[in-house]
């Protein structure tokens, strides 16, 4: 599985509020979260954000509260990739478990820019900045989340266990 | 190996007799949480196992604090399918309203924690247990609907860090300004994907409010739990609690830490979180004049009984600046009451203060109390976020129950220590 695209630019502490605001969790509509998606840090994302564009931001991505919206309205909007020096935990958590590639790499955020082509290479972790021509590579995840991911989520993995 | 506590409450949980930093464990969980906001998520998850049991009802609790009593129909569709799975389930911890309280309040008064337990919830300031020797850590839906489903959740066992407290609190500094300086000190991911574990005598003058309201705030650092040593203090409160017998791990003499921080609790000064970041913080001494449209006082961080207590204590017999609505909300029925039966409900309404039924309301921008463009306000909860409270151009400054009650009287963010006692 490989990620292409535009590469949308944040700062530090990116939160979970400012991802997916809490006036609008009274619906677990996936459809509706994406359409309110990063709308209070930036009103336009939603309007330019195409299938395939990448997050790239600084640390602590995702910070605050648990709200699985978070990652599922980023995953929905069409975002094929969240890059970050750093994630929250439970961010970082929940988008293994729902399917939403992260990555963290202080570096590659260093070298991105808003705008940017930007493509990912699962299998290796190499983040390529076609734009610029450099590239980088992230830390794989561990076998267990590996598992995780190719099997499509927490939900499918602990499915598959339960059969096998 | 020797291990910190929080790595010993998982070992035992996982079954094995030492876990080491970084390591991917499943472990046997005692408790799951969820809220009308993460819940309904949970269950269309729950409902691709296609099994019709949880694991054990008793061991799962469903709290519709969030939007309720129901702010929309929306939100009236979310309790309805918590309330419809409950009932399907059989599950045995289901609050309703009446009943129902802000989840980190209720579920300890209500004897659901216990020392040695291993708690998650779908709810970021499940971490706030640890005040009674728990391991407890927020997670998501999908962890919640796993966790109904198996009984289970995979850990990435987390390494600590220490603070080593001593000495005793002055008078109107409390456990809100301990966990505020701590925040300011290490920073919003200060802790990221680490414990963070309190010890040294200074432990003992501290009530088990405080340690709720500092071990809540451990997700604001960053941390993937907070946890207290279970002393004389945290067993009196389960003894009066919780019916299971308290299971109480210790960290090894000789346990690692990152790091080890000291805090002289006699230094500590009331201390307030500038927008829009908790680690924005300076003590009253430097906050300056900064003018207050809203008040808020009470949330899962600080809308227990001593709380309320502090509060009345700087309000009783005055009334709140006219252009100040203050707004008090008891986080659980059960401390509405006993604020009730000590007259504190009394006082917030003669002081010009509206008290609300317990929900989470305000304090994530929900209901009951919204902010406009450019209002301010101080409130005792956890977050202070762009927009948290309301416009994404308003502000959250975070403060203790006693700058709160003060700022109040005067319409600018005040010290506790300059208002006259009646
Ligand atoms: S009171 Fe606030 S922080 Fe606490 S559970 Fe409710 S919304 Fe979350």
């Amino acid at each position: 599985m490989n990620a292409k695209g535009k590469a949308f630019r944040y700062g530090d502490n990116v939160d979970t509020d400012v991802i997916i605001p809490a006036r609008y969790l009274n619906t677990s509509d996936a459809k509706e979260l994406a359409s309110h998606c990063m709308e209070d840090i930036d009103g336009t994302f939603v309007k330019n954000v195409q299938q395939g564009d990448l997050i790239v931001a600084e640390r602590n991505f995702g910070c605050g509260s648990s709200r699985e919206h978070a990652p599922l309205a980023i995953k929905t909007a069409g975002v094929s990739c969240v890059i970050a020096a750093s994630f929250a935990r439970i961010f970082y958590r929940n988008s293994i478990n729902i399917g939403l590639p992260i990555l963290e790499c202080p570096e590659a955020v260093q070298g991105i820019d808003s705008g940017d082509i930007v493509s990912v290479e699962f299998s290796t972790g190499t983040i390529t900045n076609e734009t610029t021509g450099k590239s980088w590579a992230a830390e794989p995840f561990p076998p267990f989340i590996q598992e995780m991911i190719a099997a499509d989520g927490l939900i499918n993995y602990l499915r598959k266990g339960v059969q096998a | 190996m020797s291990m910190t506590m929080s790595q010993k409450i998982l070992a035992a949980h996982a079954q094995v007799d030492e876990v080491r930093p970084g390591q991917l464990i499943m472990a046997d969980l005692d408790l799951v949480l969820g809220n009308d906001i993460t819940s309904p998520v949970a269950i269309k998850e729950f409902a691709k196992f296609g099994i019709d049991s949880v694991f054990d009802k008793s061991k799962i609790a469903l709290v519709p604090d969030h939007f309720t009593p129901n702010k929309d129909i929306k939100a009236a569709h979310q309790c309805k399918m918590l309330r419809e799975f409950a009932s399907d389930m059989e599950i045995e911890n289901y609050f309703e309203i009446g009943q129902m309280g802000i989840e980190h309040a209720l579920l300890p008064e209500q004897g659901l924690v216990d020392a040695g337990d291993l708690i998650i919830g779908a709810d970021s300031h499940t971490c706030t247990y640890g005040a009674l020797g728990a391991f407890s850590t927020g997670v998501g839906s999908t962890d919640m609907a796993a966790a109904m489903a198996t009984g289970k959740a995979w850990f990435k066992v987390p390494s600590a860090l220490r603070f080593n407290l001593t000495g005793k609190f002055s008078p109107w500094v409390s456990g809100k300004d301990l966990i505020l300086h701590i925040i300011g000190m290490i920073g919003v991911d200060g802790a990221l994907y680490k414990s963070m574990e309190f010890t040294g005598v200074g432990v003992s003058s501290l009530t088990i409010d405080d340690r709720f309201t500092v071990c809540n705030m451990a997700i604001e650092a960053g941390a993937k739990n907070g946890i207290f040593p279970v002393d004389e203090v945290a067993l009196a409160y389960l003894a009066d609690h919780c019916k299971r017998k308290p299971v109480v791990f210790q960290a090894d003499a000789d346990a690692e830490y990152d790091h080890t921080y000291e805090i002289d609790l006699s230094k500590l000064r009331p201390t307030v979180s500038f927008p829009h970041l908790p680690d924005n913080t300076r003590t009253i001494d430097e906050v300056g004049e900064v003018k207050i449209d809203q008040v808020v006082i009470g949330s899962c961080t600080n809308g227990r009984i001593s709380d309320l207590r502090v509060a009345a204590k700087i309000l009783d017999g005055k009334k709140v600046d006219p252009r100040v609505r203050t707004i008090v909300f008891p986080a659980t029925q059960e401390i509405y009451l006993q604020a009730m039966d000590e007259g504190l409900l009394r006082i917030f309404v003669k002081a010009g203060a509206v008290v609300s039924t317990p929900t989470c309301g305000p304090c994530l921008g929900g209901h009951m109390g919204i902010l406009a463009e450019g209002e301010r306000a101080v409130a005792t909860t956890n977050r202070n976020f762009v927009g948290r409270m309301g416009h994404v151009e308003s502000e959250v400054y975070l403060a203790s129950p006693a700058v709160a009650a003060a700022s109040a009287l005067t319409g600018y963010i005040s010290n506790p220590e300059t208002i006259e006692e009646n």
